[in-house]
């Protein structure tokens, strides 16, 4: 007995040690480039050789506090004129010519087209690829389509709301999500009213932006419904608007409290619920650290998220220092989406293009059309982002980049419109042309970028750049004696280059 | 021996029904699929899939035109009584549907009434769920219904692949390891791009592994798939058209597809329901119309059987804009040569409706699963679905 104890308090005293050492370790060493890189491409879109550099010198938890304290709430590239117009924010009645109405749904899907450009270029430029991250990772928790939105204002002025929360406090987020104008469109909130429920938000607002499904009845559905009633948008400002003549002021009952409750009120129940943070932070997890998130660590850090009153930043850096994100059982694990592998490949390649239109035409091949996620759920990510499909768009789009060099005197420049086809197949299709035409004159020189890489060898740069792009060792290593072309498009080409 | 002559001459050969023995056979050089995969599964059957997403409203599919309670409940979106497709003296298809009168004289379109599950759930994703997976209603599993029924009899090595996902990302019913599922969009894209491809062993975390084993799938798909094939049937122009195009094309390789599934999405029709329904209604009668043909062209309409799903169907109250909200049981079509077509079921009462509105199910969904594994493919179905349940009989002996 006694020697148990001895050995347990041996035990005890070495966890102690280690787990000393490696705060120690967060706290004063430099973390070098293997996790600085891992840290990026994890909360950005792919570093560059020069910004894993940077963070390489830092000690972990100084690099994630300065990560999450340079976050912007507002982008850097100007949105396109057109969505900040004011123009009509009704699609035209019944009693509208044909021709008129078709003019405006073509207008705004032209608009909306614009508005995905605007946003991958701003991915590209940000200073702050966490703020877009989370801006991405909202849009697809909050989610709205342009499909049925159909004003691409709306959808803009969603973005921007998600936006300036991003990194702010879920519960505010929550509050303005939900009576965001876009939202009140995509979840028929504003055909909610007394008498006549429709029950879309209030389902969803429970089982996909709280608390997670199976966790309330029909009943609370139903009366949440209720709740929500009267919640609206005036359609000439496009602005919230509250409509008391169609609100159901009656007794309520959701979750077990009872109440004249209005909207506000059930989202304050759906937040005082345990099950809404660790809901958020499993979300956050799989995001962020793995796809197989651990309990004991999900109540741990939902508990602080809950603690500090829904400060996102608080779950972010529970979860970006925890061990778990650490550990290299986790690196490579997760597949990244689209729009990061797009993003990512130009940032990483050190591509500026002088539109963002081909690649978030791209990405929408890839399975991640940006502002018209496949349904309210949103885009299911992990492995389903992989299928035969998807992987071969992927391929493909690396492989003209690739090959872009065998065309040096192409241009950067793409010349790509939104066009005013009537047939939405027949301007996808064209556009899916364009983005590959645009993909294939885009400038790459493989030699100068191999040649930039940290190295004294040929060999030492090769190293470096398979570092910089890979997450875990090349699957299918380069053949020897390849040159930089070949080295580049097989590195590309590998398995491992899906992962992050 | 090039691939249309082959077709032509396979079409003038006598049907060879290979039930319930692994067969092979060959014309010239050509090797033909071993039709069966092994302890008599018959996989030379195929099984389309036509996912009706976001909830077809069935009531305004499968109109009871002569219940007042229907007109009752739906007093801006019931089809009126002269506008049906008549089937019985009780019972009338959308007046979309009308393409599909042909098939139903001919009788091989059945019409599954009230199919649908006890303790239903409202979400698209968990019904949905529910229905790829063949799960009880609180039962959460991983593997979709197909994936089990092939992993516990596959199909044969040399088919191009288990099943053919078009235009939809999520593999529905073949979700889940193991199976050889490929989702394209066109088969001549696909064949296109599939030269990047590069099979790699597989190994490492289970992200790896999955993009490992898509190469591979890829690798193997494309060494069967052919997309210089032309049809004599026209295709309608629009998405639904495309995918049954590629169907098609998938279903003409010449070693062998158990299953294929087609998506027609939009079927979420909370508000202005009439119009968008009947845009859809035409797209899917149209779509299976060229179907058929096309695979009467491939003498494959006697081994092919067609079957619709979906998450669950629509509330028989209308909303108060002119649409309608999620509902419980629902209409689904079986198609094929070997159907026995006629009307399954029961219609839903819709005189006595349950507490949130909705009414009780007549058919329950894993019976139409059943009659595919069981009696189309030959394949013991308690595994794939979790217990024994009852074949729907729309399948001739």
């Amino acid at each position: 007995m006694r020697n148990r104890n001895c050995r347990f308090a041996q035990f005890t005293a070495l966890a102690t040690l280690l787990a000393a050492a490696a705060l120690a370790h967060a706290t004063t060493m430099p973390m070098g480039y293997d996790d600085a890189r891992h840290l990026l491409v994890r909360t950005g879109f792919g570093p560059t050789d020069a910004e894993v550099r940077t963070l390489a010198a830092m000690p972990r938890r100084d690099a994630v506090a300065r990560l999450l304290r340079d976050t912007r709430t507002t982008p850097v590239t100007p949105p396109p004129a057109s969505v900040l117009d004011a123009g009509p924010l009704r699609p035209p009645g019944r009693d509208t010519p044909d021709a008129e109405r078709k003019a405006f749904l073509q207008e705004q899907i032209r608009n909306g087209l614009y508005l995905r450009a605007w946003w991958v270029q701003e991915m590209l430029a940000t200073p702050s690829p966490l703020t877009e991250r989370m801006t991405l990772f909202w849009h697809n928790h909050f989610v709205s389509s342009q499909q049925k939105v159909r004003i691409a204002r709306l959808m803009y002025g969603q973005n921007a709301m998600l936006r300036a929360n991003a990194l702010g406090n879920f519960g505010a987020l929550l509050h303005a999500a939900a009576k965001d104008p876009a939202m009140l469109v995509y979840l028929d909130s504003a055909q909610n009213r007394k008498g006549q429920p429709n029950e879309n938000f209030a389902r969803e607002v429970m089982e996909l932006f709280t608390l997670g499904e199976g966790r309330y009845t029909e009943q609370d559905i139903k009366d949440a419904a209720r709740a929500f009633t009267g919640w609206s948008l005036n359609r000439e400002t496009g602005e919230y608007l509250f409509r008391p003549g169609i609100h159901d002021f009656g007794y309520k009952t959701v979750l077990g409290r009872s109440g004249n409750f209005d909207g506000d009120a059930v989202l304050d129940i759906l937040l005082a619920q345990p099950a809404t943070a660790e809901f958020v932070t499993t979300k956050l997890w799989r995001e962020f650290v793995s796809p197989d998130p651990d309990p004991r660590e999900i109540r741990r850090i939902a508990q602080a998220f809950r603690n500090s009153g829904y400060d996102i930043k608080v779950a972010l850096r529970e979860l970006l220092l925890s061990d778990a994100f650490w550990t290299h059982e986790n690196r490579g694990t997760l597949v990244k989406s689209p729009v990061e592998f797009v993003v990512g490949t130009l940032r990483q390649l050190e591509i500026q293009p002088s539109s963002g239109l081909p690649f978030a035409v791209l990405s929408a091949g890839m399975g991640q059309n940006l502002f018209a996620p496949p349904n309210v759920k949103g885009w299911p990510g992990g492995n389903a982002w992989i299928d035969a499909n998807t992987l071969l768009a992927r391929k493909q789009f690396v492989d003209r980049l690739a090959r872009a060099d065998e065309n040096p005197l192409q241009m950067t420049a793409v010349a790509m419109s939104p066009g005013n086809e009537s047939d939405a197949k027949a301007r996808a299709q064209r556009l899916a042309r364009e983005a590959d035409r645009g993909v294939r004159n885009l400038h790459f020189d493989a030699g100068t970028w191999l040649a930039a890489r940290q190295g004294s060898t040929p060999g030492e740069r090769e190293h470096a750049a398979q570092a910089l792009l890979l997450a875990l060792p090349p699957q299918a290593p380069p053949v020897p004696g390849d040159d930089a072309l070949g080295f580049v498009r097989a590195t590309l080409q590998d398995p491992v280059y899906q992962l992050k | 021996m090039n691939r249309r002559s082959f077709l032509r001459s396979a079409a003038a050969l006598p049907l060879v029904q290979a039930f319930g023995a692994a067969t092979a056979w060959s014309f010239g050089n050509v090797q033909v699929a071993c039709a069966a995969g092994p302890a008599g599964a018959n996989y030379s059957r195929v099984l389309i899939l036509v996912e009706l997403k976001g909830g077809n409203d069935g009531l305004n599919t499968l109109v009871p035109y002569t219940d007042p309670a229907y007109y009752a409940l739906r007093p801006k979106l019931a089809i009126k009584r002269d506008d049906v497709v008549q089937l019985s003296d009780r019972a009338g298809l959308h007046p979309s549907l009308e393409p599909l009168a042909a098939l139903w004289r001919e009788r091989q379109l059945a019409v599954l009434q009230g199919v649908g599950y006890p303790d239903p759930n409202l979400s698209h994703f968990r019904s949905i769920e529910i229905w790829d997976t063949a799960s009880k209603s609180a039962e959460y599993l991983q593997d979709g219904w197909l994936t089990r029924a092939f992993a516990a009899q596959p199909t044969p090595r040399a088919f191009a692949a288990d099943g053919v996902i078009i235009g939809s990302g999520d593999l529905g019913p073949l979700a889940g390891g193991g199976t050889r599922a490929i989702a394209l969009a066109n088969t001549e894209q696909f064949l296109r791009r599939a030269k990047l491809a590069q099979p790699v062993p597989i190994s490492g975390n289970a992200a790896l592994a999955h993009v490992q084993k898509v190469e591979a799938d890829i690798v193997q798909a494309a060494a069967h798939l052919d997309a210089r094939l032309r049809f004599r049937t026209e295709f309608p122009s629009g998405n639904f058209g495309s995918a049954v195009h590629t169907a098609c094309q998938v279903i003409a390789n010449p070693s062998g597809v158990a299953v294929v599934r087609v998506t027609l999405s939009g079927f979420d029709t909370h508000t202005n329901q009439a119009g968008t329904q009947a845009r859809l209604l035409k797209e899917f009668a149209d779509g299976l119309v060229a179907l058929k043909s096309a695979l009467v062209e491939l003498d494959k309409w006697n081994d092919t059987v067609v079957l619709t799903y979906a998450e669950f169907g629509r509330r028989p109250k209308e909303n108060v804009s002119s649409g309608t909200d999620h509902g419980t049981a629902n209409v689904h079509f079986a198609l094929g040569g070997r159907v026995a077509g006629g009307l399954y079921g029961g219609a839903p009462d819709i005189a006595r409706l349950s507490g949130d509105g909705n009414p009780n199910y007549a058919l329950d969904f894993r019976g139409a699963y059943a009659t595919v594994l069981d009696r189309w493919w030959g394949v013991d179905s308690r595994d794939a679905l979790g217990g024994r349940y009852a074949p729907i009989p729309f399948l001739k002996a």
